[in-house]
């Protein structure tokens, strides 16, 4: 089969199949390579749900906004699969004067940035999700802010794309990028060569490894966090949930379980063992910080736990960007995290710029050119 | 494994059988025909078979239903079952209270 495409997208995460899909829809020729053997393996299968806005760096606003309003309620149509979307609001919740204050802070940027997000006391908090222990003081609520299925968009994104005629591949390992007459053109991998007139590189946390090799560093870093799941449970509420101290976040699925995520505070000095485990000493801690929370969720079963990597930007927001050095490259990587929640829009600017078209948003914030050193 | 890498190469049309509604995961109640289906609809790897249909993401974790989901997606996509590679087994190995797993020597809860 031919090794050749208008367009190669190296990882097959959400934000990569999301723009091969939009990419196929205008009728261009897409290559996906993917490192692992199953399609979206690393945080588009492992993160929380969130389809949030609020909490969000003011810089990277516009692209979950955008998305909340145009994108997501419409998702399921396009994609012809329930991706489980539910904008029902999002509490972040306090506990202390601290708390407090730091919701505060979070609160007023993202209203400048013209956010419909407010402060709330404890009562109001009850009214809105009566499951919430008394130790809540207060919250932010943006009542825009929701949850999804990660699992069925990304491959939702997958099956999509495929049906449209783009050619994935899995256990491709991408080894180099090469220039031909100064443009970035040629993918090697350890089986294999191909070329692209474009190539974009979505591949989380190994996107630097990638770029390296036509002399682009990204300066990030990866962190193994953990999620764990719950047995089904009768329909509670419907928000989803975070905290201002940031001991976990998560939401009720459709199928009734929960999915929660947080950390033990170790993941910066974690044994990074290379697979993903997951440590014994995270899943008990989200437990204790949900239960002060909910305690009602004490006696709810946990079914599964789970660990992936986050791809975390020094400045804390991606890198979406063409590279002026390498002609026909792109950057999609270093989301921090937070990737899941605009994952349609980022596809959708993608597959504008792999087309040479102006984007329909302004993204010259996530250059990947922006990094300085302090002095 | 080429077969499975390279997912243009489709595993022929889908036909109907007689015992497609036949339920293989009983946790999730997922049927046979659903797990053909969607070999046909992409998803080559039990991996992407279980996130697609939550087939062994119920209570019992697929401890009953794993080697009968491998054997209809290995007969669909025309390999072997033993290419096919199991899904990862995840922590704790039988559901635990949160409150339970939450005790831990030297913490309250």
């Amino acid at each position: 089969m031919c090794n050749t495409a208008e367009v190669i997208i190296v990882g097959s995460g959400v934000i990569g199949c999301a723009a091969a899909y939009y990419l196929a829809k205008q009728g261009v020729s897409v290559l996906v390579l993917e490192r692992d053997q199953s399609i979206g393996n690393g945080g588009s299968s492992r993160n929380g749900g969130g389809v949030r806005q609020s909490g969000r760096d003011p810089r990277e606003l516009p692209l979950a906004m955008y998305a909340v309003e145009h994108m997501w309620p419409k998702l399921s149509e396009e994609l012809e699969i329930d991706v489980e979307y539910h904008k029902q609001g999002n509490l972040r919740l306090g506990k202390t004067e601290r708390h407090m204050e730091i919701l505060q802070g979070l609160t007023e940027r993202a209203a400048a940035c013209g956010l419909d997000v407010h402060m709330i006391d404890g009562a109001e908090v009850r009214k809105i999700n009566p499951y919430l222990s008394d130790e809540v003081i207060g919250a932010s609520w943006c009542a825009t802010d929701g949850h999804a299925n990660p699992l069925l968009t990304t491959l939702g994104y997958y099956r999509k794309a495929r049906a449209l005629g783009v050619r994935f591949c899995t256990e491709e390992e991408v080894v180099a990028i090469q220039k031909i007459r100064g443009k970035a053109r040629r993918i090697i991998t350890a089986k294999a060569v191909y070329e692209g007139e474009t190539i974009i590189v979505a591949a989380g946390y190994e996107s630097r490894a990638i770029a390296s090799t036509v002399g682009i560093d990204i300066p990030m870093r990866k962190e193994l966090i953990e999620a764990l799941v719950t047995e089904a449970e009768p329909k509670m509420f419907a928000q989803m949930l975070g905290t201002a101290d940031a001991d976990f976040y998560g939401h009720q699925t459709d199928h009734g379980s929960f999915v929660f995520g947080g950390a033990s505070g170790m993941e910066s000095v974690n044994k990074d063992n290379g697979n993903m485990a997951v440590s014994s000493i995270t899943a008990p801690c989200i437990c204790r910080g949900i239960m002060k929370y909910i305690p009602k969720l004490a006696d709810a079963k946990i079914v599964r736990t789970w660990a992936g990597y986050e791809d975390l930007c020094i400045d804390g927001v991606p890198v979406i960007s063409s590279v002026e050095e390498v002609p026909g490259l792109i950057l999609a990587c270093a989301f921090t995290g937070h990737g899941f929640g605009i994952s349609p829009v980022v596809g959708k600017l993608l597959s504008q710029m792999a087309l040479g078209e102006e984007t329909f948003l302004d993204i010259r914030e996530f250059r990947y050119d922006r990094f300085q050193a302090a002095i | 494994m080429q077969h499975i890498n390279d997912r243009a190469i489709a595993p022929g049309t889908f036909i109907p059988e007689p015992d497609d509604d036949r339920i293989i995961c009983r946790c999730e109640e997922v049927t046979k025909g659903e797990i053909r289906r969607a070999v046909h609809e992409g998803m080559y790897t039990i991996t992407e078979i279980r996130r697609y249909l939550r087939t062994g993401m119920g209570l019992c974790q697929g401890q009953t239903c794993a080697r009968l989901v491998k054997g209809i997606v290995a007969k669909e996509l025309g390999i072997s079952p033993a290419e096919l590679i199991p899904a990862t087994s995840r922590a704790p190995m039988r559901p635990v209270e949160m409150k339970v797993l939450a005790k831990e020597e030297g913490r309250h809860v």
